[in-house]
């Protein structure tokens, strides 16, 4: 079993009004196997047993699905893995990479505010899903769930935008710190779904408006949103996103003049 | 204290829509002068919440997130189960109801569980309603498979990540509710007591985890659906945020907590790797459709590369000894059968830990390869065999994956009645954080189903029916002395904690040997010299938690992950105990409560002269000396036979 001793640089911040700072830190005995978090756990069992302040950082599963870590590592979000989040870093792709060193930072966009340390605060993307990231159904009022077939591609390429976890590497990884991605998926996936349909148009104006007033940026093409995504949505979503939200301007008559077509 | 389950009588297919007939409601323009408190935000909280706000009650919902699409609900990778009968198998309501009863070994309510099967459908159609993308066949309808041994197809899924889906459902509805005013959302917030007051649930004092203000909320009726309590074990597959402290808190007030050592053992899990592991990571269950579960006929084997091991030296000990249902045997005894190999025979092929043996057992999927090609396992099990390979750093289609069971579910909790309305009036659970359906195991695919069916169907129903009853409750306010001293013993509790007197140890470490005493005489396996063992061991280790846990920062007014571990631990030792006292008692074996003493050929051995009701405990103000309640079961549909799977 592989062991090695990595020098941690930590961004450390007492509170949001803090100007914050890295220190370092010195990480013994990691093996192969631990993950990267277990390696912070470690170090900060350390720091408890001296009386110092251990690093606070946001975690919960711990198998890449809640969406609740959020580390840049080395500049990366998430790392520089593909399709992983922070929880799901091992040592050993660390090793792999040769790596005696690592930055660790906060997600930074102006939307998250920093509480402590590595976390900081997402609410802005609840919100946008509070301006329309739904259908409106009634408890109870739902028709039978096979009276609406839908065919197989629509419901696939749905899927694909409905498996975001809300980790927001998307904002911290563009340089504009625009929520696009998050919100096209979102978009993209209710759009899809002839369930979609009756809110399809004020929903896409009101949750792009929603992302705007929040102080997220725009989309410029960079595309390092899709290379920062965990589940890997497509910034396809972003396109059509932007498609329906023109035509919702455009006929800007109400939901009544909804395209009809699949997106 | 005599237990009244409130359950409707007559024919079992009437019983709910009776009991909803002659319930007493709430009208719309009265609905929002009352406050209802919703602790938890996963498929029974963020559910049950979306729905009463829709309904017009002012909601106010807590959770400790960042954000309640976060909920452990979301990492429910199988399943949910519905009586739809899509695919003409046969399947009804009867038989779902059925198998569920059977399934928990006969030790759940007839009645509640007939009500969970006959609201399984509307789940279905709510959550596609919301746009929850079910997988769907080429024609574009739904697709339903076969789960954890069932005869029927009767499992809706959505590839791996089917509590996912359903909760960001959930969530969506929640959302629109806070939006629409209806519903105020409390994330990073902790419930840290309940607050009683002449008798009903009438609030919760919470803790603010980022500025640690302490503070009391006031509602007419309070609903827990905090999950379950599998981190006692310290390892499981459960959120490390998980924890006991709102159900335990509330046990303490005067809920009764029931069955809690029924708690089940998930058999497909990687296995620990080493002494720093934070946590398990599950596997689905499905991989036993196609895998072969398998150890080393020899010890001296176990070493060796496996492919290198013929196959009259492997022992497939699940289908040797259970030739009917072979790999596919219920969890709870296919996880008894792999610590047998490993601690008994030491066939075990896990890492090598110091000072313990190998735990761990070949899945191998080589045979469905020569047999299915290559290409149409990974299309069944490609993101599983990611999620393996990122994990340990081998390929299942190269190598057979190892897997050791883990903590998964817990079937224990705060006792309820039909209503789901626990021991203290005005106070109701939900979900996980409830005793009420699984008896002493749960099936696969029916946890999803009872976290919503009690989120979307029976809470706010019940809610209705008791604030009807009720009307309105005596005034209370947050700066009332109850409330106030509520507050202020939640805040010298953290002060007992964060000035301990002789401060060594961050709270994991002793989590940790809590949940080694656990795994080892409350696990898999549990005897009576064993639970005697660890009810002498948990106290004294309790003790020397409270003199050594070291809090940093030693403050509470302030974001402090640390004291918020250490106060959960402190519940954890508790109802630790609790659970090792209430495997004692229970002498007899049933689901995942397994006592060596009572065996018939290696197999449970139900006493239900004797233990055929569920026991429910109450506080009596020593951790040590609860007092134990039944609350006799009967079987008017479903006669108890002996489940075999030989």
């Amino acid at each position: 079993m592989k062991t090695k001793t990595i020098k941690l640089h930590v961004w450390r911040q007492s509170g949001p009004n803090d100007a914050g700072r890295f220190e370092t830190y010195t990480a013994e005995n990691v093996t192969e196997h631990m993950s990267f978090l277990e390696m912070l756990d470690d170090l900060n069992e350390k720091l408890i047993a001296d009386g110092k302040d251990p690093i606070a950082f946001d975690h919960d599963c711990r198998e890449g699905i809640c969406g609740m870590c959020s580390m840049v590592i080395n500049g990366y979000a998430h790392g520089p893995d593909e399709r992983t989040t922070t929880c799901q870093i091992h040592m050993r792709h660390v090793f792999d990479r040769g790596w005696d060193e690592v930055w660790i930072e906060p997600w930074r966009a102006t939307s998250f505010p920093i509480r402590k340390d590595l976390i900081v605060d997402r609410t802005a993307l609840d919100k946008i899903i509070q301006a329309g990231g739904y259908i409106s159904i009634r408890t109870g009022s739902a028709r039978d769930a096979n009276e609406a077939p839908i065919p197989k591609p629509i419901a696939d390429r749905a899927f694909d935008a409905a498996t975001c976890i809300g980790c927001g590497a998307c904002v911290a990884a563009c340089p504009n710190a625009s929520a696009s991605l998050f919100t096209a998926a979102k978009v993209g996936h209710l759009a899809l779904l002839p369930q979609g349909q009756a809110e399809r148009m004020s929903r896409v104006k009101s949750m792009v408006a929603t992302m705007d007033e929040l102080g997220f940026g725009g989309c410029t093409n960079h595309g390092e949103c899709e290379k920062a995504c965990p589940k890997g949505i497509s910034i396809d979503f972003i396109a059509s996103m932007n498609r329906d939200l023109l035509k919702s301007l455009v006929v800007d008559r109400g939901d009544a003049e909804a395209p009809d077509e699949g997106a | 204290m005599e237990l009244k389950s409130h359950e409707p009588t007559g024919p079992i297919e009437q019983r709910w829509t009776e009991h909803k007939a002659h319930s007493k409601l709430v009208a719309p323009h009265n609905r929002r002068k009352h406050t209802v408190i919703v602790v938890g935000s996963g498929l029974a909280g963020g559910a049950a919440a979306a729905t009463m706000g829709e309904l017009g009650y002012k909601v106010k919902c807590f959770c400790y997130q960042d954000s309640p699409r976060r909920a452990h609900s979301i990492a429910a990778q199988g399943g949910i189960n519905a009586a739809k009968n899509y695919q003409n198998d046969g399947d009804s309501v009867f038989r779902l109801f059925y198998d569920t009863v059977k399934g928990g070994d006969f030790r759940a309510r007839e009645s509640n569980v007939y009500r969970l099967a006959e609201l399984s459908t509307a789940i279905i159609d709510q959550a596609v309603a919301q746009g929850v993308p079910f997988a769907r066949e080429y024609g574009g309808l739904l697709a339903n498979r076969s789960f954890g041994g069932a005869q029927v197809s009767r499992t809706f899924y959505a590839r791996g990540q089917t509590g996912q889906q359903l909760l960001l459902g959930a969530y969506s509805a929640l959302e629109r509710q806070i939006a629409a005013g209806s519903v105020k959302m409390y994330p990073r917030t902790e419930m840290l007591d309940l607050i009683v007051y002449e008798g009903r649930a009438r609030g919760i004092v919470t803790r603010d985890m980022v500025t640690g203000k302490i503070e009391a909320h006031v509602a007419d009726v309070v609903v827990l659906a905090t999950g379950g309590y599998g981190n006692v074990f310290y390892l499981s597959t459960n959120a490390k945020g998980c924890n006991t402290t709102a159900t335990w808190r509330a046990h303490r007030k005067g809920a009764l907590f029931a069955n809690p050592c029924y708690t089940q053992i998930h058999p497909t899990c990687i296995p620990r790797s080493g002494e720093t592991q934070s946590k398990l990571t599950l596997m689905s269950e499905s991989l036993r459709n196609d895998g072969r579960v398998w150890v080393p006929r020899k010890p001296e084997d176990c070493d060796k590369d496996p492919k290198s091991i013929p196959e009259k030296d492997r022992y497939y000990f699940l289908e040797e000894r259970y030739p009917a249902f072979g790999n596919l045997v219920p969890r709870d005894v296919a996880s008894r059968n792999a610590m047998y190999v490993c601690e008994n025979d030491h066939l075990g092929v896990g890492p090598k830990i110091p000072g313990e043996p190998r735990r761990g057992v070949y899945l191998d999927f080589a045979d469905a390869i020569s047999r299915l090609g290559k290409h149409t396992v990974v299309e069944r099990y490609g993101n599983l065999f990611e999620m393996y390979e990122r994990i340990t750093g081998d390929d299942p289609v190269e190598t057979p994956m190892k897997i050791y069971p883990a903590t998964h579910y817990t079937m224990g909790g705060l006792w309820v009645d039909y209503n789901l309305e626990s021991t203290i009036p005005g106070l109701f659970v939900g979900g996980e954080a409830n005793f009420s359906d699984h008896g002493a195991n749960r099936l696969g695919a029916s946890a999803l189903m009872q976290g919503l069916a009690d989120g979307y169907f029976v809470l706010p129903f019940s809610v209705g029916n008791y604030l009807g009853e009720l009307r309105t409750p005596p005034a209370l306010e947050e700066d009332d002395a109850v409330c106030k001293d509520a507050v202020r013993e939640v805040k010298a509790r953290l002060t007992k904690l964060i000035e301990a007197p002789a401060a060594k140890h961050g709270p994991d470490h002793f989590h940790r040997l809590l949940g080694n005493i656990i795994w080892k005489y409350c696990g898999m396996s549990r005897s009576r010299d064993g639970l005697k063992d660890a009810l002498k061991q948990i106290p004294e280790l309790r003790e020397q938690f409270y003199r050594e846990v070291k809090v940093v920062p030693n403050k509470d007014e302030t974001l402090n992950q640390t004291l918020e571990r250490a106060s959960r631990v402190a519940d954890f030792f508790e109802l630790g105990e609790l659970m090792c006292l209430d495997a004692l008692t229970r002498e007899e074996s049933c689901g995942g409560h397994f006592r060596t003493e009572h065996q018939v050929d290696g197999e449970a051995k139900r006493d239900d002269e004797k233990f055929q009701h569920a026991a429910a405990w109450e506080w009596s103000g020593d951790a040590s000396k609860p007092v134990r309640h039944e609350e006799q079961l009967t079987f008017e549909y479903v006669k108890p036979t002996m489940r075999s799977y030989k």
